[in-house]
Order: structure tokens, then C-alpha cells, then sequence
């Protein structure tokens, strides 16, 4: 059985219940899976490809959805209505062609021309006469009447009798018959009426009068009632054919075979076609589909935007691979292909889709989802980096193996319960979704996994790449100080340097402006999507054709080959489903084969023919004959028109054609000659007046073309509007700002307050930080436990402040080194001290001593106490302060034991400026300490009493006792300091402890036992851990000669989870004996160090964590998870283990049982510092990135960028109060949600400074470095929620 | 005598940073006013939008052809009931976060705007399915879209107020509607009252939900991710 993932082999063996037998087995299975697919990623992918396209096969079958309509055609001779039921030879009808269809439509095509065209004539007689003409047509039509034995037939009893128009269609009132027979024809634009034609003086307006003014790409009423495009009826002042083509459409409910045949044959002896050779034997069954209009076509792009949306916001959260767009795509083509596959191998097994494709294809990805991709790319990525990609990819697979069947079992329930809803579009839907969703796990598991292991070789080997050129340069030693953490480590560590090792995630760390620009490719990433989405969008908008730009493409196209290609004669008519605008139109090659004319004509043609006495002048047969023509085109000239004509004009009495069909018969010829003699007859006097305008270049032609370029430029238009629409919105959504606004932030004036980019400044706080000043270097080492505050500078001085006040409590100086600067320590606390009784309370004088500053600090009212700003400027001058301050009458004689009431006690002082060659006592001033420490301490009384009773004689002793010794101390600096009780240890780089007394600044115990410097301390209790650079581990016993009954213990506020710290008075002999000593706790330098809960945890550049047992110092767990050295630990009293280390990732362990609990990567290089809360673990990196884990899940809630530098500044005051360090400033967020609360400035020259250390204390007050000063900010809001 | 500062580079970086002038802290949007404002216009857009969207949806069940001037047909309905919608998913929308802060416990499950755009599509498809399948009876049609509802709920929120609030918003709206619709105020499209009787709870419940996932995320975006994005330069 595989060892499954690196912390699993702690896990102590127990029972294991079914669940997990089960779990352990899919993850076992899982891990296969990923080894086979990281190790065979070239066939698996060839696999998976061959898979996908077997399974789309079936598809190729199926027809394109569309909607387009369907043609069908059948014999006029033995034509019947087809009946509902479907008959046996179902192979050649289509499905849809049952039943009646809504009516026939017969149309009278009528080619009309002046002939012979004589010179005389004006352009308005080539379509005057002729369209004239349609009005004794009409009436031939209206009056022809065909009887026999089983009737009289009339045109009245089959037609489609019409009763009203729509009721929005008002302004069609006076042109579309209202009542009776639809019979529509040009004469209706003057109502059918010869009169009103003769009488109107200009045809051509009141044709184009009812045409729409904006866009007309459908069926227009011109189109409609000329039943031939506007281009081809030759209604227009530049005809240059002479011809004008017109058809008389009728609309027959029933069919009647005998009638129109008397009707044609009567037609045709009237105004005979002496070439014609049209076929009259087809009949075209139309079929419509379903209409998507502009409004069915709102909801459906909503869900595709929402898709989009979806899949946008999916995508983006793959992070950490070689390349996001390509893992994207994949992801994308995952789930898309297997939404076909599902759709193909439903074909196959017999099941035809019904539903419509587009509009449930958004809802089907949905319910598959991205999630599982996202979560195996995640999964993968956080594997240990140092892993071999196989085993990275099988780790992640099985980690997330539990999850992911977890959730496909859950949705397939969904889904099976939705599949008895019993409705049968669910159904389908459920049963699409179901196959979809297992064809896509397939996909995952096979296609998309190997991706990802390609991807991650490629940044692997990228990586490798850009790492080669630094370890080339491993030799000669980089000269830059400050960056020691890159500068290659030496063999052999000294003892007085920590070299940390380049981790491989520290050349990952980009430059700013890399970031920058990948920033803005970010942005652009965010476009193209919106910009993609357009186009699919304007693509659909062409293919599903809602504005019949298709279809005038098409009729573009058959006019340029007319007779569509002869050679696809093969296919018989019968068989022919196709599309209508299809480029081999099979029916048009028929007319190849001249055909006889198939009709008889009946003998009784003419009876009850009324208006037989009116002689129709038979048109000489001249030579100019030949100008009317007729060609195949002529033939169904009905395909010319948009193939929303018909609809529409159905539509208009609200007969709608959708999903139902019509069938159109074979047209009747007619070809009428007038003579040049008519034509002038019927002229109308304006005519010739009116001469051919030339103004209106409304050549049928030029305007239809004219149309094109509207519709091109409408649509870039629309298109441009949306795409900038999106992107305000997008703007309006995601207001970033891509680093343009830094440079601008970075220049503002000092003094200004800061604001962002709406001129919004954040509420200036009334909190007003605490200004302790005295270190005169930058701040090391910060240790508090409540009410004493410890800070150590680079100098090695380390000072005691009350956390209270703020008031420096003791300097332990350090003498030798700078004497100066310590001396002047100790005047200036003189100074400060010598001026406390002036005043009664310390806020009474904050105006006094503020008031030098308070002009040029309006905003920031600081409070500075007993440190003049003079200090830094005489560090480093030979300063002669001790000897003025030896000011002996301001001071209570120094071995004056008896004054308990003043308490002042600088005996050492005294000795020490007379004596200076002495190694001097830090003991300096107890006393005074103690009177300005604040009356509300509970320490005073007892400090009080010990100096009382204990006299200056033990601190004399003490003094001496240490004194010699202290000479070998300032050789090295602090590293390490802990505060208890009143004792501070402090860890030298020496490898010396030191216990020193806070309140005293007296040296009370050192241990001298390491050599090796000590890099951190714990002290708990009575306790002391160190660990040391060789990786040994020190615990140390502080013993107390006193009586129990004397140790008192200090109570401290709001601490109910740390035990009490017991208070050492000054009379006690304190040592500190080494109690155990592990050598080789780590083979590396132990760099930190953690204890609470009665646990020492030591993190190491060994890639391990180490947990003890405080009471005996036993080694419990070693805990391998990481892939780095271990840069930040965090434990407390409720047992929670987090770690995190150099390669950025974050563990959380068990400590019970030692077992890793999640892992996730989460900074590009080292995490800084880690804190957990009960919900949430907080972390930040060197990436200045704090980031917000859910602890339960190890999901990333969320992330803060922090300032440069001050990443590692973190703390966390209460549940939900998380503050972090700024530049200059400090600032207060609301850790569920993630707000900014509130931002804390610290100074003025706000961007001088950088906060690194922050240290929340008990009380809610929070101490922070800031420079060579430490700044103390109270929380006062927060006290309450504390209680 | 060798004066070493243990990290060194945390130093050396503090160095390196102090040179150059940083930008401050830039707060967003921290002013709860202004935050609120913005949430609830977008929520409002919101509203309004889908509001309209599923109107066409569920015009489109009943007439079979549009009329050439459908466009005008969105807002043939009465035309408060848009902004009514609108104004109802603000308040449901900023409703949602501020019990949650109240509660004390936030909503952590799904917090992904890729959540959010799943919630929403599953929301127009349950709109969808009601509108366009034909269901043999309205127990079934109630059945149906009050699992759908349900499922959506445990889909995307899973949490106990959540759903109490739900039920209750969409009780309350429904029973307006229905005083609306007694008083004459406003009338069906449809005659078929059992119809949108059985209909309206559910679609008023998943919108409930569906709002308030958005507002609860809205309300997160202004803070954590946002100032994230805000702030790196």
C-alpha cells in the first residue's frame, strides 16, 4: 500500500470503519490513476482525443440546428392532404409533414412589358401600364368559377378566408385585405381599385410610402405584395429591361386540384408565354421552425453572459501554473467536449435530442461545473514542490480523490431525482446531464489530468531554468550586506551568522515592475474574454438569423449562379430535405428535363366565365418579344424572397407558421405585352411633367446594397457599444487600479493625509499612538507578558517599559561598547525620572510636553514621554552627561536605606561615575523605576516591600557578583529575549542566557554552557528553552531559593488561558541550571521556536518541525511535510500546530497524534509569520501578502497586500480583530469579512518608516517597531469585546 | 566584537524599503455609507434586470408569435413592477450580510463569484424551466421548481437564516401579490390563476436566495480581494 501523502505515516494505525476503508481505497486507486497518466501523457492524450471524437461521431448525423426552414417536395399529379397519422413508408416524409399544412399558396407571376419601347415614352410608362394590368388580372382571379357534376367552385370558398389584421398593425390597415380571401397583389397598394391607380400622379411614392424608414433586412410590404424582391420587379425609373415582374398571391385553405388547373389554363390562354417552359408538376412543402426572435433571444444571451460570467470567474482562480490559458482552455474543452460526448452517445443509443441545443447547453455546463478541474489544479499545485511530477501528480489526485466522488455521487442523486420528476424535458435534460456528467469525470480523470502534468513539467523545467544562472554564482560571495539572506552560505556556518539557504521559491519573487505588467496582462486576459463572448454572441445573433441577413447573403449568392449548380443532379426530388437557401438546390437542377406539361386542359375551362364579352386585346406577337424571358429562376421565385416571408405575412393575421408548414404550388405564368399606345393611354398627366427625377437615386440595386453597409455598420456599431458597455461594467465591478495610481500616491506632499483614489481619506482615528523613544537603533527583539515591555536594539540595549503607560522602566545598557550613548541612556532616564513628581498624573503634563510639537502636529497628537527629541543627534559624540548628571542634591543619599516612601536608590549610580574604569552595575535604579512605574501596577507594593526589607547590602552583593562577569557580555548582541514574571532572558549571540530582572536592570543569572548562539528562547513557567544555530536544544530550570509561601504570583488581566507567571523579587537568588540538553535536535540551525500547551515545537532549516514535551524534554513527533526550511510556527494552549516554511507552504499538524491536517501553498516565498484563530488561520509571506485560510477546509479566504517590507507584522486581537503593520501606519481589519476598519497612523512621515514587528499585548494595546522607536497603540474598542 | 542581528534580512529589507517613498495605505471604500450605496445599486441593477428578462421568459409562455413591437411588450406590464423587484432584491441583497455580521457567524460556504454565477444561471434556468416546459399539472409544476428551489438553496447556501429568510420573504410576497392581484392592482397575463399560484412561492424563494448570495458576496468583495487589488501596484 502507497504511503499516501508525507504526514499520513504518523497517523497512528486505529480500526478503520468502513468509510474509510473505502476512502483509503480511492485514494489508493486515484494514485494509480495519476502515476499512469503523469508517466504516459502523449498516449493517454491520444487516447482520450481518438474517445472523444468516436463518441461525436453520431453528431455528424444529426442536423444542424437552425432555424432555417425545411423544404419537401412532392408531385402535383397525385398529391393528397397527408394524413395525421404516419403512414408505413415514414423513410422518405419527413416527421413533420402530417396533416393539412396552414394553406397553399398559388402565385400568378406576371411578366409585363411595353413593346416595342419607343423613344416617346418616359421612364414612369415602363411600370404604369404594366402594373395596371394587375387589376383586370385581379378580376379574372376573383371571378373565375369552376363547376362540375360536384359543384360550382369559386375562389371565395377556397381561400383563406381572413378576418382581421393584428392588432398592432393599424398602418396596414389600408394596404393588406382585412376581410375576406388573402389575395395580395401591388394593386392593393390602391386598395384594389383601377381608379385610385389612374388617378394617382406618382406610383413610385406611394409604393415606397409604406416602406419602413430604418432597417428593412426581412420581409418588407413592397416584398410581400409584389411577391418577388424589390430588385426584381423592375419597379423603378431605371429599368433597363423594361420588364416588370409582379406575382398576384393566393392563399388557399383547400386544395382543389380541378379548380386551379381551369384557373391556370384560363391564365394561360388569356396572356399565353410563348418560351415558358416552367414545370408545373412540384409542389414545395415548407416547414418553419421555431422563431427566435429578438425577445426569445434577451433571455438566452442572459444565460450565456451569466455562462461566460461563470466561466470567467472559474478560470481565473487556477493559479500557480507554467500557464493559466493554457490550463483554462483545457478546462473549457474538458467540459464542452463532453457535453458532446454525452449528446453523441445519446444519439447513438437511439435518442434523439428534442430540446433545444442552445438554449440548455449554458444550463448543462452549469450543472457539470468547472469546480472539479479547479480543484485538482489546486490540489496538484500544493503538493511539495520537491517532488518528482509523478508523484506530485498522484499525491494531489489523491488527496482530492475523497472530494471528488464525494461530489459526482451527490450531483448524480441530484440529477437521478430530478429524472423522476416525470416530466419529459427534465427528463431529457437529466438524462443529457447524467451521461455529461460522466463522460466528464472520464475527461478529467484522463484529459485533463495529463495536461496538468505536462504544465507542470513545464514549470518545472522553467524553473530550473531561471534557477541555473544563481547557482552559478554560488562561488563568489555578493558584497551587498543587506541582502545576506541571498548570499551564498559558507561550508561551515559561523557561530555568529545565520546563513539561510536560497529556497527555490525565492527567485520566483518578481520585480515590481514584472508584477505591473502582469498585472495589466491580467487586465487584457479580463478583455479578451468580454471581447470573445462578443463575437460568439454576434455569431450566434448571424446563425440563429433573427434579422434574415443570411438569407440575403444567399439570394446575394443564387443571383451571381442563378441556376445553382446543374451537376448535383443525382439527388431525386423526392428525397430532398433541405435547406431552402442551399447552394446546390436540388430541385432547381430538375429543369433540365424539359417537362410536358402534365395538365389537361379541361374542356368546361371557361364556363361561368362572366366577363368573356370584354376582349382582351391580344398583344401582336413583335419582336421585341423576347424581351419578357423565363428562366428557372422564375420558377420558384418564391426562394428569392427572405424566408421570413411567408411568416410574415401570416403573421400579420396572427396565423403564426412555427413548427407547421405550407405548401406552395407550381406558379402560373402570365406574360402581358402592351403597346406603346396603352401605355401613353394611361398615363397620368404628371408623368410627363413629372420629368425622371434624378434626386432620388433609389435604384432598387444601390438600395438594397445601401442596406447591406447599414446592417455591417449597425452591427459594428452595436457590436463597439457593447463591448464598451461590458467593460464599464466591468470597470463598475472590478474597480482596480493597475499600479497607475502608486506613483502618483507615492509623491504626495508630506503632511497630507493619505487618501485614495475617490479622495476619500479613512476616518482619522482618535486612537493616538504611544511614542516610546529611546533605542538609538532599529529595534530587534520585542518580548512582553502583559504589563512589562522588553525591546532590544541593534546597539544591544535593552530597555523595560511599563505596557501601560509607556514609560521606560530600565535601561540595561551596554557599557563598554558605547559608553556614551549608554550613559546618556541613563541621564536621559534620570531625566525623565527627576521631572516625574513635578506632575500629579501623566496626562495632565501631555500638553506641556507636547506643546513644543503640537504646531506641526495637528493631526497626530503624540505623547511623548520622558524622551526629548534631542536624542538621536548625540549618539555618537563623546558625551560627558554622566558627570552632570551626578547631581548629588537632587538625590536621596544612595545607601540611605530607609526612605520606603521616596524609594530611590542610586547607590550603583553614584559608585559607577566615580569609579568609571569599574565594570559597572546595571543595577542602577530599582527604586525609581518602581515610583514612576503607574500607581495602578500590582506590582508596586510588593516591589515596594522588597526594597524595603531587602536592603541595599544584596543588591550590593548581587552587583559585584555580576559585575565581573558583565565584562564578556557586550562582546555579542541579543538575539533572542523573553519575557516573564519580571525576568528577562535574553540570548546572546555568544551562546550565552542571561536572566535579567526587569524592574531592577540587574543581571540575576547567566549560563554559560553553549557556545553556539542562541536563536530563540521559549520561557515558560519556569522554564527556558533555547535553541542554538547547531541545532541543539538547551532547556534550562530557573530555580528560586525561597520559601513557596513567599512566591507571589501576579494576576494577569484577560490571561485566564496563560498560567500566572510567578514574580521574582529582587532578594532571591535566582539560577538557572541546564537541565537537558538535546545535541542534535536538528541538523540544521533552529530558527524558531515555539511552546505552549506544555509542547515545544522547534522549526529548522532541516525541513522539519520538532515537537517536545516541555516537562522532560522528549522528542514526540517529527514532522516532514514541508520542503523548505521552517520559517514561522504558530501553537497555543488549544493544541493548533501551524507551520509554515521557505517554500511558501503552510501545514497544519495534529499534535496529539502528529499527523498533518492540510497543507496548502500559499506565498511565493518564505511565510513570515502565522497565526491561527479558531476559524481561520492568518499567514503572511515575504511576498507581502497576508492571507486568510479557512482553517477547517484550507480554502483561501482571502488576501491582503501589505506594504513592502512589512509582511511579517501581523497580530490578532481578538475573534475577529486582525491588525497588521504598514507603512507607517497600522491598521485594524475585520477578520470575517476581511474589511479595513481602521488605519492608525504612527507619525507624520508616515512613509519613512516601515512597522516589521508588531506585538498584539494582552490588554488589546499593540506594540510595534517603528524604526529606533517602539510605538504603543491602545484598541480601546476592542476592551469591550474582550469581556 | 560582532555585532549580528539575527534576521539580518528582515533588516535589510526594512533598509531597502525605507529608501524609496511607498504609497500609503489606500482604503477603498471605507465609508459604510458610500459601501452601501454602491451594493445597492448594483443589487438593485440587478433586480431590475432580471426582473425583466424573466417577464420576457414568462410572456413568451403564452404568446406563441411575438408581435412585431415585442420590445415594447417588456413593459407592458405594469411599470412599477421592475423597480419593485429591483428595490426588493437592494433590500434582500443588503438584508443577507448584515444579519450574517449580526449573527456574528459569517457565510463562508462558496464564497466565489464563480459560485454566485452558478447560483444566478441555475436561478434563470429554474425561471427557463417553468416558463418553457409544459408540466401535466400544477402539482407537478409546484413539486418540481419546490425541489429545484431547495436544491438550489442547499446547493449554494446551505445555511439555516438563509433559509428561514427565504420562506418568509417569500411568503410575504407572495401574499402581497395575491392582495395585489384581490384589489385589482395588477392582473395575471395569464388566466390560468392556479397556475401562477403554484409558480410564484418558489420562484420568489430561489430569487431570495439567489440575491442574497450576490449581496453577500458583494458585501465581501469591498473588503478582503478588493483591497488586495487595490493595493498592489
Amino acid at each position: 500500500r502507497p504511503v499516501l501523502s508525507n504526514g499520513r505515516e504518523l497517523t497512528t494505525p486505529t480500526k478503520m470503519t468502513l468509510r474509510e476503508q473505502l476512502r483509503a481505497k480511492i485514494s489508493a486507486a486515484f494514485y494509480h490513476h495519476g502515476l499512469l497518466c503523469a508517466s504516459y501523457p502523449v498516449p493517454i492524450i491520444l487516447f482520450t482525443s481518438a474517445s472523444i471524437l468516436t463518441c461525436c461521431y453520431p453528431l455528424l448525423k444529426l442536423p444542424l440546428p437552425g432555424t432555417g426552414p425545411v423544404e419537401f417536395t412532392t408531385g402535383v399529379r397525385d398529391y393528397s392532404v397527408p394524413s395525421h397519422e404516419p403512414h408505413g413508408d415514414q423513410g422518405e416524409r419527413p416527421d413533420w409533414y402530417r396533416g393539412p399544412p396552414v394553406a397553399y399558396i398559388q402565385q400568378v407571376l406576371v411578366k409585363a412589358a411595353v413593346s416595342p419601347w419607343d423613344s416617346s415614352l418616359v421612364p414612369v410608362d415602363v411600370f404604369r401600364s404594366p402594373l395596371g394590368q394587375v387589376f383586370r388580372l385581379l378580376e379574372e382571379i376573383r371571378n373565375h368559377v369552376y363547376s362540375d357534376s360536384s359543384g360550382v367552385r369559386s375562389l371565395e370558398s377556397l381561400c383563406l378566408q381572413v378576418t382581421d389584421l393584428f392588432p398592432g398593425l393599424r398602418r396596414m390597415q389600408t394596404v393588406l385585405p382585412e376581410h375576406g380571401c388573402l389575395l395580395v397583389s401591388p394593386g392593393n397598394y390602391w386598395q384594389n381599385q383601377r381608379e385610385l391607380f389612374d388617378s394617382d400622379p406618382d406610383l413610385f411614392k406611394t409604393i415606397q410610402k409604406h416602406e419602413p424608414k430604418g432597417l428593412h433586412t426581412s420581409a418588407t410590404l413592397r416584398d410581400l405584395l409584389f411577391g418577388v424582391p424589390g430588385k426584381y420587379s423592375g419597379v423603378s425609373h431605371y429599368n433597363k429591361k423594361r420588364v416588370v415582374t409582379y406575382t398576384i398571391t393566393v392563399v388557399l385553405l383547400s386544395y382543389d386540384a380541378r379548380f386551379l388547373n381551369s384557373l391556370r389554363a384560363r391564365l394561360k390562354q388569356l396572356h399565353p408565354s410563348a418560351n415558358c417552359s416552367l414545370r408545373e408538376d412540384h409542389m414545395v412543402h415548407v416547414h418553419f421552425k421555431e422563431e427566435i426572435g429578438i425577445a426569445e433571444l434577451i433571455p438566452l444571451v442572459t444565460t450565456y453572459i451569466i455562462l461566460f460570467a461563470y466561466i470567467y470567474f472559474s478560470t481565473r482562480k487556477i493559479d500557480m501554473v507554467r500557464s493559466k490559458w493554457g490550463l483554462a482552455l483545457a478546462a473549457v474543452v474538458t467540459v464542452l467536449s463532453s457535453l458532446l460526448m454525452s449528446v453523441g452517445l445519446c444519439t447513438l443509443f437511439g435518442l434523439t435530442p428534442t430540446l433545444n441545443g442552445g438554449e440548455i447547453f449554458p444550463y448543462l455546463v452549469v450543472v457539470i461545473g468547472l469546480e472539479n478541474v479547479l480543484v485538482l489544479t489546486k490540489s496538484v499545485v500544493s503538493t511539495p514542490v520537491d517532488l518528482e511530477v509523478k508523484l506530485r501528480i498522484a499525491q494531489g489526485l489523491s488527496n482530492e480523490s475523497w472530494s471528488i466522488m464525494k461530489n459526482m455521487a451527490t450531483e448524480l442523486c441530484i440529477i437521478l431525482i430530478g429524472y423522476f420528476t416525470l416530466v419529459p424535458a427534465i427528463q431529457e435534460f437529466c438524462l443529457f446531464a447524467v451521461v455529461g456528467l460522466v463522460s466528464d469525470f472520464f475527461l478529467q480523470m484522463f484529459f485533463f489530468t495529463t495536461v496538468l502534468s505536462i504544465d507542470i513539467r513545464r514549470m518545472e523545467l522553467a524553473d530550473l531554468n531561471r534557477r541555473l544562472p544563481a547557482e552559478a554564482s554560488l562561488p563568489q560571495p555578493k558584497p551587498v550586506p543587506l541582502r545576506t539572506r541571498e548570499a551564498p552560505p559558507p561550508p561551515r556556518p559561523s557561530p555568529h551568522t545565520i546563513t539561510l539557504q536560497t529556497p527555490a521559491f525565492r527567485n520566483l519573487r518578481l520585480p515590481k515592475r514584472l508584477r505591473v505588467v502582469y498585472f495589466l496582462a491580467r487586465t487584457r486576459l479580463a478583455q479578451r474574454i468580454i471581447m470573445a463572448g462578443t463575437v460568439i454572441w454576434i455569431g450566434i445573433l448571424v446563425y440563429t438569423d433573427p434579422a434574415g441577413i443570411r438569407a440575403y447573403l444567399a439570394a446575394q449568392v443564387s443571383e451571381q449562379s442563378p441556376l445553382g449548380d446543374p451537376g448535383v443532379s443525382g439527388l431525386s426530388p423526392h428525397l430532398a430535405v433541405a435547406p431552402v437557401f442551399a447552394a446546390g438546390d436540388p430541385t432547381s437542377a430538375l429543369n433540365i428535363h424539359p417537362a410536358p406539361d402534365p395538365t389537361p386542359v379541361p374542356e368546361n375551362q371557361s364556363q361561368g366565365h362572366h366577363s368573356s364579352g370584354r376582349a382582351l386585346p391580344l398583344p401582336p406577337l413583335s419582336h421585341s418579344v423576347p424581351q419578357i424571358t423565363w428562366g428557372a429562376e422564375d420558377e420558384e421565385g418564391w426562394r428569392r424572397l427572405s424566408f421570413r416571408h411567408w411568416p410574415s405575412l401570416f403573421s400579420y393575421y396572427n396565423i403564426t407558421l412555427a413548427k407547421r408548414y405550407i405548401s406552395i404550388l407550381p406558379v402560373i405564368p402570365v406574360s402581358v405585352h402592351l403597346s406603346p399606345q396603352e401605355a401613353i393611354e394611361t398615363r397620368h398627366p404628371h408623368d410627363t411633367r413629372h420629368r425622371p427625377p434624378l434626386i432620388p437615386k433609389v435604384s432598387a440595386d444601390l438600395q438594397t446594397d445601401l442596406t447591406l453597409y447599414k446592417v455591417a455598420a449597425l452591427g459594428l456599431a452595436a457590436g463597439v457599444l457593447l463591448v464598451l458597455l461590458l467593460f464599464c461594467l466591468y470597470r463598475v465591478l472590478c474597480p482596480r487600479n493597475y499600479g497607475q495610481n502608486g506613483a502618483a500616491h507615492g509623491r504626495r506632499r508630506r503632511g497630507d493625509l493619505p487618501c485614495d483614489d475617490y479622495g476619500y481619506s479613512p476616518p482619522v482615528s482618535e486612537i493616538s499612538p504611544l511614542l516610546l523613544r529611546g533605542h538609538s537603533m532599529d529595534i530587534e527583539c520585542l518580548a512582553s507578558d502583559g504589563m512589562l515591555l522588553a525591546s532590544c536594539c541593534l546597539a544591544g540595549q535593552i530597555r523595560v517599559w511599563d505596557a501601560q503607560t509607556g514609560d521606560c522602566l530600565t535601561v540595561i545598557p551596554k557599557q563598554w561598547l558605547s559608553s556614551s550613548s549608554g550613559c546618556w541612556e541613563q541621564r536621559e532616564g534620570l531625566d525623565g525620572l527627576s521631572r516625574e513628581p513635578e506632575g500629579l498624573g501623566f496626562e495632565s503634563r501631555d500638553p506641556s510636553i507636547g506643546g513644543e510639537n503640537l504646531s506641526e502636529e495637528d493631526y497626530f497628537p503624540l505623547r511623548r514621554r520622558a524622551s526629548p527629541s534631542r536624542l538621536a543627534l548625540f549618539t555618537d559624540q563623546p558625551d560627558l552627561t554622566p558627570l552632570i548628571d551626578t547631581n548629588f542634591t537632587s538625590q536621596p543619599p544612595s545607601h540611605l536605606s530607609t526612605p520606603p516612601k521616596e524609594g530611590f536608590d542610586y547607590g550603583s549610580l553614584v559608585e559607577r561615575a566615580y569609579t568609571e574604569h569599574e565594570p559597572p552595575s546595571p543595577s542602577s535604579y530599582p527604586c525609581a523605576s518602581s515610583a514612576s512605574s503607574s500607581p495602578s501596577s500590582a506590582a508596586q507594593p510588593q516591589r515596594r516591600l522588597s526594597v524595603g526589607d531587602g536592603g541595599g547590602a544584596s543588591s550590593q552583593e548581587r552587583g559585584s557578583g555580576s559585575g565581573s562577569q558583565a565584562a564578556a557580555d557586550w562582546e555579542s548582541s541579543v538575539w533572542a529575549m523573553e519575557l516573564r514574571g519580571n525576568l528577562i532572558a535574553a540570548g546572546r549571540s555568544s551562546g550565552k542566557l542571561e536572566l535579567w530582572d526587569a524592574v531592577e536592570g540587574s543581571l540575576r543569572c547567566r549560563n554559560e554552557d553553549g557556545v553556539s548562539g542562541i536563536t530563540a528562547l521559549a520561557f515558560l513557567n519556569n522554564r527556558i528553552v533555547a535553541a542554538r544555530l547547531n541545532g541543539s536544544l538547551d532547556f534550562f530550570t530557573v530555580e528560586i531559593n525561597k520559601p513557596l509561601a513567599l512566591l507571589q504570583y501576579r494576576g494577569a488581566p484577560g490571561q485566564g488561558s496563560m498560567p500566572p507567571s510567578p514574580c521574582y523579587t529582587s532578594e532571591d537568588v535566582i539560577s538557572c541550571q541546564l537541565t537537558r540538553s538535546v545535541q542534535c535536535a536538528h541538523q540544521k540551525p533552529i530558527t524558531v521556536l515555539r511552546a505552549a500547551a506544555g509542547r515545544v515545537v522547534t522549526g529548522s532549516q532541516d525541513h522539519t518541525v520538532r515537537v517536545y514535551r516541555l516537562e522532560d524534554s522528549c522528542c514526540l513527533f517529527t514532522l516532514q511535510g514541508h520542503s523548505g526550511g521552517i520559517t514561522a510556527i504558530y501553537i497555543d494552549q488549544t493544541m493548533v500546530l501551524a507551520s509554515g516554511g521557505q517554500d511558501g507552504a503552510i501545514c497544519l499538524w495534529d499534535v496529539l497524534t502528529g499527523s498533518r491536517v492540510s497543507h496548502v501553498y500559499g506565498h511565493r516565498g518564505d511565510v513570515t509569520s502565522l497565526v491561527c484563530t479558531t476559524s481561520c488561520v492568518i499567514s503572511s509571506g515575504l511576498d507581502d501578502l497576508i492571507c486568510i485560510w479557512d482553517r477547517s477546509t484550507g480554502i483561501k479566504l482571502y488576501s491582503i497586500q501589505q506594504d513592502m517590507g512589512c509582511g511579517a507584522s501581523l497580530g490578532v486581537i481578538s475573534e475577529s480583530l486582525l491588525v497588521t503593520g504598514g507603512q507607517g501606519c497600522v491598521s485594524f481589519w475585520d477578520l470575517n469579512f476581511g474589511d479595513l476598519l481602521q488605519t492608525v497612523y504612527l507619525g507624520q512621515s508616515s512613509d519613512s518608516q516601515v512597522v516589521r514587528q508588531l506585538l498584539v499585548l494582552d490588554n488589546a494595546a499593540i506594540v510595534c517597531d517603528f524604526g529606533s522607536e517602539l510605538s504603543l497603540v491602545y484598541v480601546p474598542s476592542v476592551l469591550e469585546k474582550l469581556d | 566584537m560582532s555585532l549580528t542581528p539575527k534576521f539580518l534580512t528582515l533588516t535589510a529589507m526594512s533598509g531597502g524599503a525605507g529608501a524609496g517613498p511607498r504609497g500609503p495605505y489606500m482604503s477603498f471604500i471605507t465609508d459604510r455609507n458610500t459601501n452601501l450605496l454602491i451594493r445597492g445599486g448594483l443589487l438593485f441593477s440587478v433586480g431590475v434586470f432580471l426582473a425583466l428578462v424573466l417577464n420576457l421568459l414568462q410572456v413568451q409562455r403564452n404568446v406563441t408569435l411575438f408581435p412585431p413591437d415585442v420590445i415594447s411588450s417588456i413593459f407592458s406590464s405594469a411599470w412599477w413592477v421592475p423597480p419593485c423587484c429591483g428595490t426588493a432584491s437592494a433590500v434582500i441583497g443588503l438584508l443577507y450580510p448584515c444579519i450574517d455580521s449580526r449573527v456574528g457567524e459569517p457565510h463562508r460556504f462558496k464564497r466565489e463569484w464563480s459560485s454566485v454565477m452558478r447560483c444566478v444561471a441555475v436561478f434563470v434556468g429554474i425561471n427557463h424551466a417553468s416558463a418553457k416546459v409544459d408540466f401535466a399539472n400544477n402539482v407537478q409544476l409546484s413539486l418540481t421548481l419546490a425541489a429545484l428551489s431547495i436544491g438550489l438553496w442547499w446547493t449554494f447556501d446551505r445555511s439555516r437564516r438563509g433559509f428561514a429568510l427565504g420562506v418568509a420573504i417569500a411568503l410575504l410576497a407572495t401574499l402581497t401579490t395575491q392582495l395585489l392581484v384581490y384589489n385589482e392592482f395588477f392582473q395575471y397575463t395569464s388566466p390560468d390563476f392556479l397556475y401562477i399560484r403554484s409558480w410564484l412561492p418558489c420562484i420568489f424563494f430561489a430569487g431570495v436566495i439567489t440575491m442574497g448570495n450576490i449581496g453577500r458576496q458583494l458585501a465581501l468583495v469591498r473588503g478582503g480581494s478588493e483591497h488586495l487589488l487595490m493595493r498592489s501596484e
